[in-house]
């Protein structure tokens, strides 16, 4: 998935390259027999991986060993705490039946709160955000602090997928601390972007994910703290604290903890790389493209918007004629939405966020990482603008046939 | 030639797909989707506009090594197709949407679309031939029944013109299916025995006059015979077409004993006339909204035409006056319904085509 001499990847927010470190040490363990629950040598070596890479990872996140459970990457983890959440608050009382979550959560944790609500008689709240796509605090106060008393649980995600504003999530914390109520946020596109501290921002369950920051696809993590019951989804061997049963994936998870080490190691000065580039790519776009519109918090920082990330409006063009226009010249890139069997439909975080219909199918999403160069953003620049009149004349041939 | 491959899911799109790519054009594979509500999807594999289908055209994209995309086309199909279907249905005619499907939508919106992409045309796996030849004002395309007689498609292409034709390309029509079949196994694309799909792409279950019920309502109106007697009753005339036998559950025999036929719908009264067979039969036709493959005809035409789907071919001329298309048929042909196309014939070539807009029958004396 590496920048290839013809090919230039834009897309690392939907997974980035592997680190050369993480694949040579997952190589190496793929090598070796071991069932990390097994009692006998084999078992005990095995055992020893996964747990030095609990605590490497837990190290690097500002969590405890024990509060990091393994799983299959951030869908999963999501699942897990907004469910497990749901199931235990719930059983604990069953007054609780409420779901509060943002506007702009990502699928995964969209559709399983979704799905509480058909099935498991959950009420959702959603929690508007402004026009940057950001949580708004006022309303979130409100629909707590309504009926406070009902709330099984509270998402809210570190930063969003599409747009890579910031979210507020000390603040989000601090409101539902006055009532007791557990706070889960998706974290899988802050990680190795931003600097992330568990235990200092008072969260109780915090999703990961491996191939977002270098590792392997296949494997993360929600880290939950100690105190925080959650009703798990697969049942067997009980395996990672009963939460996630099924056998420890040694493999994976050493290249999950080589790759997090890494990243996070390197995340101050790659963020600066980053966020030069991303200026670079914004510049050419807004200079080559003056009626593009770019999106979100124009602001970087950990307060703002994540350093990778790039979401444009091209007026009049359709965001998958860019795309595959793009694609045809070799830069990849992505509309940001979801696809439905493979019909684009304009995002939903988008629509949260105000844009109209038009806008929101009008956009793409640039993303950069730690293999993305100057020459790559160079490569964008040099094919965006026939590729862009293209789209638009493409788009004028579609609303005159409406 | 840049090309956009219409791919369906199905077996003959995915070679069609193939032999552009051998053929030395730059093939990008796209498949369209036609329901307005993806998760409403039928789930059968016969059509194609299930998730199954998109997978499959995506998975043989794949497997030929082109770039693959799906192209949301829903409210095109919607617009066009499904409501026109409707429309038709409900004014007591008997429509063709693949046909319609091919006019409005695979080379017309798409075609436009990749036109303005960038792209010079399309190619399908619609079984027909395209033979380029010199004309007084230069080259022309013309379109002629696929070898396999069985599986030709002319029929419903029947409804393109030359500059449509110039930005086509179909390479199935020297061949038959069996043959593209084993093509398909033999390039290792998992849709080699996927059956071929016959009903109409959005109607899940190929009940028609089902679903227009679940779209129309009940509309009940009298079945009469030729004398205006009633002899039966129904739920909605959209349910009948001219020539249909099945299903008209008549209270009321006839005085022969012999089957009735659907003869006539009138909408407006909901009035469905059934009578014998010999009545069904048909002697002249008149066609409106034609369109012609190249330049119409000038003089009266000694040709053949096709009018319906998979139906025979009949000796006729062919008249043309202005958008009026008359059709005096050699010998009568049986069930021929408003609604449906008049593909016109010049040996294996298509001249083009008319909706039928009435007929005239020949009463035996």
């Amino acid at each position: 998935m590496t920048t290839t001499p013809d090919r230039v990847y834009l897309d690392h927010a939907a997974t980035t390259a592997m680190r050369p470190e993480a694949v040579e040490v997952m190589h190496a363990e793929l090598l070796r027999t071991g069932n990390p629950s097994s009692l006998h040598e084999a078992g005990r070596r095995a055992r020893r991986v996964v747990e030095e890479s609990r605590e490497l990872i837990a190290e690097r996140l500002g969590a405890r060993p024990s509060e990091v459970v393994f799983c299959s990457g951030g869908t999963e983890a999501n699942n897990l705490a907004i469910k497990g959440l749901y199931w235990s608050r719930r059983s604990e009382d069953p007054r609780r039946d409420r779901v509060v979550f943002s506007s702009i959560e990502h699928h995964a944790l969209l559709d399983p709160v979704t799905w509480l609500a058909a099935h498991e008689g959950a009420r959702i709240d959603v929690t508007p955000v402004d026009r940057q796509g950001r949580v708004r605090l006022d309303s979130l106060r409100e629909s707590i602090e309504e009926t406070p008393g009902d709330v099984t649980a509270i998402t809210t995600m570190w930063a969003n997928n599409e747009m890579g504003t910031i979210q507020p999530v000390r603040e989000v914390v601090e409101i539902a601390r006055e009532h007791g109520i557990p706070v889960h946020s998706d974290a899988v596109q802050a990680a190795g972007y931003l600097p992330l501290d568990f235990a200092a921002t008072g969260l109780d369950a915090m999703t990961v994910t491996g191939h977002k920051l270098g590792g392997p696809v296949g494997i993360g993590a929600l880290v939950i703290r100690r105190e925080v019951t959650a009703t798990p989804l697969l049942h067997g061997g009980g395996q990672e604290r009963d939460l996630r049963s099924g056998t420890v994936g040694t493999a994976l998870i050493a290249g999950f903890a080589t790759a997090l080490d890494l990243t996070i190691q390197e995340q101050e000065r790659s963020s600066v790389r980053i966020e030069a580039l991303r200026a670079r790519l914004v510049e050419g776009i807004t200079r080559l493209i003056p009626d593009a519109v770019v999106n979100g918090d124009p602001e970087t920082g950990p307060q703002h918007r994540l350093p990778n990330i790039a979401h444009v409006t091209f007026p009049g063009c359709e965001g998958d004629a860019l795309l595959m226009l793009l694609d045809a010249q070799g830069v990849e890139v992505s509309t940001g939405s979801a696809c439905q069997a493979g019909v684009p439909q304009p995002s939903h975080v988008l629509l949260a966020m105000g844009f109209d219909d038009a806008a929101a199918r009008g956009s793409l999403r640039f993303s950069l990482g730690h293999t993305s160069t100057e020459a790559d953003v160079d490569r964008l620049l040099e094919v965006l603008p026939a590729v862009h009149e293209r789209a638009r004349s493409a788009g004028l041939v579609r609303s005159r046939g409406r | 030639m840049r090309l956009i491959a219409a791919m369906s899911g199905g077996v003959d799109s995915a070679v069609a797909a193939a032999r552009a790519v051998e053929a030395g054009h730059d093939v990008t594979g796209v498949h369209l989707a036609l329901s307005r509500n993806p998760k409403s999807y039928r789930s059968g594999a016969r059509g194609c506009c299930s998730i199954e289908d998109a997978g499959d055209a995506r998975r043989a994209a794949d497997a030929i090594g082109i770039p693959f995309f799906v192209w949301d086309m829903s409210d095109e199909f919607a617009d066009e197709v499904v409501d026109d279907f409707i429309a038709e249905y409900t004014a007591g005619r008997t429509p063709n949407p693949c046909l319609r499907c091919n006019e409005k939508i695979k080379f017309a919106a798409v075609l436009d679309r990749a036109v303005a992409l960038g792209f010079d045309g399309v190619v399908t796996g619609h079984y027909a031939r395209l033979v380029t030849t010199a004309g007084a004002a230069g080259e022309v395309v013309e379109l002629h029944r696929a070898v396999d007689h069985g599986k030709d498609q002319s029929y419903v292409l029947g409804v393109l013109t030359q500059d449509q034709l110039r930005r086509s390309v179909f390479p199935l029509g020297d061949d038959p299916k069996t043959l593209v079949r084993e093509e398909a196994a033999r390039r290792g694309l998992q849709v080699a025995n996927k059956p071929d799909s016959h009903d109409i792409c959005f109607i899940a279950d190929g009940d028609n006059a089902g679903w227009l019920a679940d779209k129309l309502g009940p509309q009940p109106g009298p079945i009469v015979d030729e004398t205006g007697a009633e002899v039966g009753a129904h739920d909605g005339a959209y349910a009948y077409t001219i020539g249909q036998r099945r299903g008209l559950r008549l209270g009321v025999p006839a005085e022969d004993g012999k089957p009735r036929f659907v003869l006539d719908i009138e909408p407006v009264t909901r009035t469905v006339t059934v009578g014998p067979r010999e009545h069904l039969a048909v002697g002249s036709i008149e066609g409106i909204k034609p369109l012609w493959c190249a330049e119409p005809p000038t003089e009266t035409l000694e040709c053949t035409v096709q009018l319906r789907a998979h139906g025979d071919e009949h000796r006729a001329t062919v008249a043309v006056d202005g958008d009026t298309v008359r059709v005096e048929l050699f010998d009568p042909a049986m069930g021929i319904a408003p609604g449906q196309a008049c593909v016109i014939y010049d040996g294996t070539r298509v001249v083009g085509s008319a909706t039928i807009a009435s007929t005239r029958r020949v009463v035996p004396a």
